[in-house]
């Protein structure tokens, strides 16, 4: 158990460098940034100071250096635009999109368990084909698409629920189901198919060689083994719904990290940008150690190893 | 019986057990069991054997209503203790399973849950038809492993399966088995996975339980010295029919299927049944039954195999309680 979490955690430390490595590569390989930063108007000499002040004369490999250990350190650097830390960026914003993630989790795995199991409990059926449809056109389904379908009916026809911002929860509504509709179609094939190997595997025969409830077949016995990888998944998922709040919170104009990165994007405020995509990535290497450590408890096998 | 006084409790004359013209087709294309028809009595173990594929697996877990999807069932007559099972519903069954008839599966390494502990599963099963809590579930099944020989049951109980070995698994599946006080304990090859002494272990311990609770026991198996060590009554299975069926003495006394010879032939030592002497010696293999055979279905591996052979095959009486299938009289 223990090697096994260590074997984990050195690997999520080397993804992270990887992740610094490419995040700072792109920055650098996207043009010159000291030119980017004076805007269109400046002139050579100003370019000259810029690149002078944010040390981009230096050459790459020390710039890197310099980089990942201000990173490591917690300092993610200045944005240009808001003249502000960019943790405090950040940290500000964080709430939002973390509401705005774990509700849409939430939404997921609250629709797609219960169709999973429904789907595994009558495979091959109508509506075992029926869910497995509503999957293959929520896959296909972009999300921006989905939002405008959904603030056109219920924001504009039905004025029900905001169609931008969170002054409220409400204002969450419409941004996770969204949100959600990304993560469902994986979470319920992985439940279905969990399901339906657990419904047919020699131990459920015994359950039901012992006479148990129907409720307790399904719910305990099959769940319980189908329910390890959708719940290793669905960690993972949380990271890919953070990452994909991006044009979500846009949309729907909430002032999360994802907005953050939108905005700072479309100003190449390079550090926050830089600082943003490092965050994602981190969190979601952190959701897929805590989906192994989720794993473990959950798998006795694993427990001992 | 001959011998029921040495076997404690005596054999009751009425079945525990009753299967007639038992049929199951698969997808309607694959006849796995063809009209078996079997009782088991209290006290009694009945064996089914036969060589691998012939449908003992299907039949026990046929009694067992544990049919999957894909699998029709058709029977005259299955009845535990005089009450017919055919009609009742899954959920009056499952008040039968677990709790008067018991099952033990071939399969001891992938038959418990991985993710609960040994004392949960065996728990559960108690809890479900006889209520009392936790805490008294827990102690009868420190107790039964005590019984089948687990070393340090509180231990056990702890423990999850991937934690036992193939042959305490085994021993987990016996005594959960009996958590109940089960009448009819439905074993199908509880040892075939398990290496030759923890076999005899296990079978020692059936015939003990069947002395001290009167089990009613089907035992499948298809090895012949299990038969001869712990059988009352014998059913020589083949291609999903019951060729032969007698006391285990007479049988042995005198088999009078050509298959049935052909197995007891396979043993070295005529009259001397070797404990390690599986079945399947015979050449070529079980063959598969599609609907609308008709005939024996032995008969491409038979050495006395005729022309009429392919006709409809009588059932003949070679003692009053010994009946076999075939053209042959012996
Ligand atoms: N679900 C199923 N679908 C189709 N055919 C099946 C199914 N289950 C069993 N069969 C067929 O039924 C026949 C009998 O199988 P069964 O498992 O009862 O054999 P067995 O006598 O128990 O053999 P073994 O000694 O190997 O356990 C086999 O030919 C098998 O292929
Ligand atoms: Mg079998």
């Amino acid at each position: 158990m223990l090697t096994y979490l260590l074997r984990r955690f050195v690997l999520a430390l080397l993804v992270i460098f990887t992740v610094l490595t490419i995040s700072f590569a792109l920055t650098r390989l996207s043009g010159d940034i000291a030119v980017a930063i004076a805007g269109p108007a400046a002139s050579a000499e100003d370019v000259a100071v810029i690149r002078k002040t944010y040390g981009f004369d230096r050459p790459l490999p020390v710039q890197f250096v310099e980089w990942v250990r201000s990173a490591a350190s917690g300092d993610l650097g200045r944005s240009y635009l808001y003249r502000e830390p960019v943790s405090e960026l950040i940290r500000d914003r964080l709430p939002v999109t973390l509401k705005l993630g774990f509700a849409a989790l939430m939404v997921a795995l609250l629709v797609a368990i219960p169709l999973g199991i429904v789907a595994a409990m009558r495979e091959g059926s109508l509506v075992d084909r029926g869910v497995m449809l509503v999957a293959l056109v929520g896959q296909a389904m972009p999300g921006f698409w989905l939002a405008l379908l959904l603030i056109i009916q219920f924001g504009l026809r039905l004025q029900w629920l905001p169609i931008a911002g969170a002054e409220d929860w409400t204002g969450f509504v419409l941004p996770a189901i969204v949100l959600a509709f990304s993560a469902i179609p994986a979470l319920m094939r992985l439940t279905r198919s969990g399901m339906i190997d657990a419904l047919s595997s020699d131990y459920v025969r015994t359950a039901r060689a012992k006479g148990l409830s129907r409720a307790s077949i399904v719910m305990k016995h099959a769940l319980r083994n189908a329910a390890m990888p959708v719940v290793a998944v669905s960690a993972v998922q949380l990271g890919a719904l953070l990452g994909g709040s991006v044009v979500i919170e846009a949309v729907f104009a909430l002032h999360g990290v994802g907005f953050l990165a939108w905005e700072s994007i479309s100003k190449n405020d390079f550090p926050v940008v830089q600082a943003v995509v490092l965050f994602l990535a981190v969190i979601y290497i952190a959701l897929t150690l805590i989906a192994d450590l989720f794993n473990a408890v959950l798998d006795p096998r694993l427990r001992a190893a | 019986m001959d011998c029921a006084i040495c076997w404690g409790p005596r054999v009751t004359p009425e079945p525990v057990l009753e299967v007639r013209d038992l049929r199951i087709r698969f997808g309607g294309v694959v006849d796995a069991v063809r009209g078996v028809s079997l009782d088991v009595r209290g006290g009694e173990t009945h064996c089914l054997v036969g060589e691998s594929g012939c449908g003992k697996s299907v039949t026990a877990l046929a009694i067992m209503g544990l049919l999957g999807r894909g699998a029709v069932r058709s029977s005259a007559r299955l009845a535990f203790r005089g009450t017919e099972m055919a009609g009742l519903s899954e959920r009056e069954m499952a008040k039968l399973r677990g709790d008067k008839i018991a099952m033990i599966f071939q399969e001891p390494m992938t038959s418990l849950n991985p993710a609960f502990t040994i004392g949960s599963q065996m728990a559960e099963v108690f809890e479900r038809h006889r209520g009392g809590g936790r805490r008294v579930a827990l102690d009868r099944a420190a107790g039964l492993l005590g019984r089948v020989g687990v070393s340090a049951p509180g231990l056990r109980l702890a423990q999850y399966p991937h934690q036992l070995s193939g042959g305490l698994r085994q021993r987990v599946m016996i005594a959960m088995a009996l958590m109940c006080d089960p009448e009819l304990l439905i074993a199908d090859e509880p040892t075939t996975a398990l290496d030759v002494t923890v076999q005899a272990q296990i079978l020692r311990l059936l015939v003990e339980l069947q002395r001290d609770l009167g089990l009613a026991i089907l035992l499948i198996t298809h090895d012949l010295g299990v038969v001869a060590r712990v059988a009352h009554r014998v059913s020589v299975m083949y291609a999903g029919e019951v060729v032969e069926s007698a006391p285990a003495t007479d049988l042995f006394a005198a088999p009078s299927h050509p298959y049935t010879r052909a197995l007891l032939a396979c043993v070295p030592v005529p009259g001397v049944v070797r404990r390690d002497q599986p079945l399947g010696s015979i050449p070529g293999t079980v063959p598969r039954m599609e609907p609308g055979f008709t005939g024996c279905a032995f008969r491409a591996r038979c050495r006395y195999a005729m022309e009429v052979c392919a006709d409809d095959v009588p059932l003949r009486l070679q003692g009053p309680d010994h009946r076999y299938l075939c053209q042959l009289v012996v």
